[in-house]
């Protein structure tokens, strides 16, 4: 049982963090969100899908006019991005005007109805459009990166099996990566970032600094959309196969990773998605062995359920997270 | 025009006449055309009407007793689609009884429930497994399926099993801040289906994603309760029981508890009211309640499978809340009524009705904007819009109004057993139909 599991563990880490840093950067947007708003942004999960959906088409588009013959998969991969991020940045800033911002002081409990209303819409809107188009709501993509990159881990240590993925696993890293870093530059050396944690911090305190708290609160959607979005993009081209209901429990293991390292905790965030989904490539790959076939992969969304339950017991301000005295 | 509008909201003998022959109008024309949909919705219609007229309480439950258990079901019973009535009128009820308890956890304690309908399968599951052939199959001991006449004791059992699993819940959850509640509650929604799909291996509990069949019908007095018409009046009892009790935990000590901490809970807790202990038993009421009607689903339906237990249904019964008012009894009762029919007959129909316009080629419509499939579309919306510009629902809850004169002179124990309304048209417990 060991051994199998240490054979299989360089193929459990590769698609792991494939899985985390996707996790990862969309947790992103649920923590900065409720860093600001003290909100849970339930449509985040159907942002990611939208730009999973942008990305597609775009691609789609640049296929059929033959321009993605013409130039280099990278440079087409670029574009899809860029347009796609821009596209559900512009739609969570829309949604944070329209649903959001009216009911700013509202009860939280009406803010959160709205936001679970707003998932539904974008849900339905997304489904009608592409069944409208392809006559199937579950979309698949043409793959841009398909090399297969064969990774020799045996040569490291005998008890290892070799590792096997898609080039698409490297752009997707590394993108994820590069959005992580420009992150976290931009939220600590930044003026806009500084103004954000001002925000978040204590809202009428900054207001009275001459910061533009709607600004702000607008160019926070704006970032956050704007990385899920993007990490659409990278999931559809991980995986190929879209579908409008994606976004929710992908959205529920990510802000499960950001509550696992903090809530409004940024750095927290990228830490905890890469721990969710290394455990749950670990459990979907081991779990059938671990109890001698008595459960199955399909258990492994429980996963992050059961970690979201156990931080919420044992440590509720998250791994990184400061305990927050309530404010009177 | 203002002055005959004047005259009917004056005169009381003037409403109960045109009240009268609006009941009689619809119930005669449901009578002479069965087919008419829009009949029985008018005749439903009546016990809203009934609400808003300004009768005593007392009243308008007798009349709206004879409207909804002799009148209604008589005049659908003289044609063909009787049946098909009375099933949307016991869903009605279902729905509205389920409302009900996340009305007590939305709608009184403030505690957003994304994941209802989990303890609605629970209830559902925990009658089916034992009122079938299931539980033979895991269990060594007994004789299965149990008969008919379990089932009044399964509502209890369903209500009890499902409260267990609110309370293992919301221990974890209830102990830090409420806005975790949702997401939990929405994963463990999700985390209830896969198990209840997945869990015929290693022992076959649920019969995985095959369903439970043939689960037993309810019986009472050797009478098998098989038809819609006849659970009509299992799912009106138990709606009746549960308005009462829901009304009764309202006005209580724990109901102005849990309307306190929705308000504000530091000033609830400083009043003195233990904030985890009060939370936990509203969410364990209102889990009770989903587990009781899932007892009642799955005898009505006699198949259950995981796929009835989506989110979707969740927010379907959040949509009820909302749309009707939140903590408002007779709101939500409008709420789910409106909502459940608006799903089971007004879409179909919709649909229906643009497929036929379809085939006849008057206007061509792609399958993928038929109203059926719009479910979310149109929740979604209602949830914005209402949550936006009308938070309180359509029925807006009430707050009841103590004498403040009596109050000083009267002991505080005798003052809060009989408290004095002073709106004495609606704001009692019981002019809720």
């Amino acid at each position: 049982m060991l051994a199998h599991i240490i054979q299989t563990l360089p193929q459990v880490i590769v698609d792991g963090l494939t899985l985390g840093v996707v996790y990862a950067v969309v947790a992103i947007g649920y923590t900065m969100v409720y860093g600001i708003l003290e909100l849970i942004n339930f449509a985040h999960g159907e942002i990611f899908m939208s730009g999973a959906f942008i990305g597609t088409t775009v691609l789609l588009i640049l296929s059929s006019v033959g321009f993605l013959s013409s130039v280099p998969a990278i440079l087409a991969f670029i574009i899809i991005i860029v347009i796609a991020s821009i596209a559900t940045g512009f739609l969570g800033m829309g949604i944070e005007r329209v649903a959001y911002r009216p009911l700013r002081n509202a009860p939280k409990l009406i803010t959160l109805i709205t936001a679970i209303g707003v998932s539904f819409l974008l849900q339905d809107i997304v489904r009608f459009i592409a069944e409208l188009k392809t006559g199937n709501y579950i979309v698949s993509a043409p793959s841009l990166f398909n090399e297969k990159i064969h990774l020799k881990t045996s040569s490291i240590l005998p008890q290892f099996g070799d590792a096997l993925f898609k080039s698409s696993f490297l752009v997707v890293l590394i993108v994820a990566i590069i959005m992580l870093i420009v992150l976290d530059f931009f939220v600590n050396r930044t003026k806009w970032g500084m103004a954000m944690r001002a925000v978040a911090q204590d809202r009428e305190t900054a207001s009275l600094m001459s910061i533009n708290v709607n600004k702000v609160i607008s160019v926070t959607f704006f970032v956050g959309s704007a990385l899920g979005g993007a990490t659409g993009v990278l999931f559809m081209v991980q995986y190929g196969s879209i579908d409008p209901y994606i976004g929710f429990i992908l959205g529920i293991k990510a802000f499960t990773a950001a509550v696992l390292g903090g809530i409004g905790n940024i750095r927290g965030a990228m830490v905890g998605g890469l721990l969710i989904g290394l455990l749950e490539m670990f459990a979907a790959a081991n779990l059938s062995t671990i109890t001698h076939g008595a459960f199955g992969a399909e258990y492994k969304d429980i996963f992050a359920f059961a970690i979201l339950i156990a931080v919420l017991i044992f440590k509720p301000e998250g791994l990184f997270g400061k305990a927050v005295v309530e404010k009177v | 025009m203002r002055k005959l509008v004047d005259l009917f909201s004056k005169n009381k003998k003037a409403q109960l006449l045109l009240f009268i022959v609006y009941v009689a109008v619809s119930s005669l024309s449901l009578i002479l055309a069965q087919q008419s949909v829009v009949a029985f919705l008018l005749l439903l219609f009546s016990i809203l009407l009934l609400y808003f007229l300004k009768l005593s309480t007392k009243a308008k439950w007798i009349i709206g007793l004879v409207i909804v258990a002799v009148l209604i079901p008589f005049s659908a019973s003289q044609g063909q689609a009787y049946e098909s009535y009375m099933d949307v009128a016991t869903l009605v009820g279902i729905y509205c009884a389920m409302a009900l308890g996340l009305n007590i956890v939305v709608g009184f304690a403030g505690l957003l429930d994304l994941g209802f309908i989990a303890f609605f399968a629970v209830g559902a599951y925990t009658y089916g497994i034992f009122a079938s052939a299931q539980a033979s199959k895991f269990l060594h001991f007994g004789h299965f399926p149990l008969s008919g006449e379990s089932f009044w004791i399964f509502i209890l059992i369903g209500g009890i099993v499902a409260a267990i699993f609110g309370i293992l819940l919301g221990i974890p959850v209830l102990r830090v801040k409420g806005d975790y509640l949702a997401i939990v509650t929405l994963g463990f929604g999700e985390i209830i289906r896969i198990i209840f799909n997945n869990l015929d291996k290693p022992v076959n509990i649920t019969n995985g994603s095959m369903g439970i069949a043939s689960i037993a019908p309810p019986k009472i007095f050797g009478i098998v309760i098989a038809n819609a018409s006849q659970f009509y009046y299992v799912a009106l009892a138990i709606f009746l029981v549960v308005v009462y009790i829901v009304t009764r935990l309202e006005h209580s000590k724990i109901g102005r508890a849990w309307k306190a901490i929705r308000d504000n809970e530091i000033a609830g807790q400083a009043m003195g009211i233990p904030l985890v202990k009060t939370k936990l038993i509203a969410f364990a009421i209102g889990a009770s309640f989903s587990g009781m009607m899932g007892v009642v689903f799955a005898a009505k339906q006699t198949y259950i499978d995981a796929t009835s237990f989506t989110l979707l249904e969740s927010t379907t019964i959040l949509v009820m809340v909302l749309l009707g008012g939140m903590g408002s009894v007779p709101g939500v009762i409008l709420g789910a009524a409106v909502v459940t029919i608006l799903n089971l007959q007004v879409l179909t129909e919709v649909s229906n009705w643009l497929n036929q316009l379809n085939t006849n080629g008057v206007i061509s419509i792609p399958d993928a904007l038929s109203p059926a499939k719009m479910q979310r579309f149109i929740f979604g919306l209602l949830l914005i819009l209402f949550a936006l510009y009308r938070p309180k629902g359509l029925i807006p809850a009430k707050n009841q109004k103590y004498d403040v004169n009596k109050l000083k002179k009267s002991t505080t124990k005798s003052v809060f057993v009989e408290p004095q309304v002073s709106n004495d048209k609606k704001a009692s417990g019981g002019s809720e139909i």
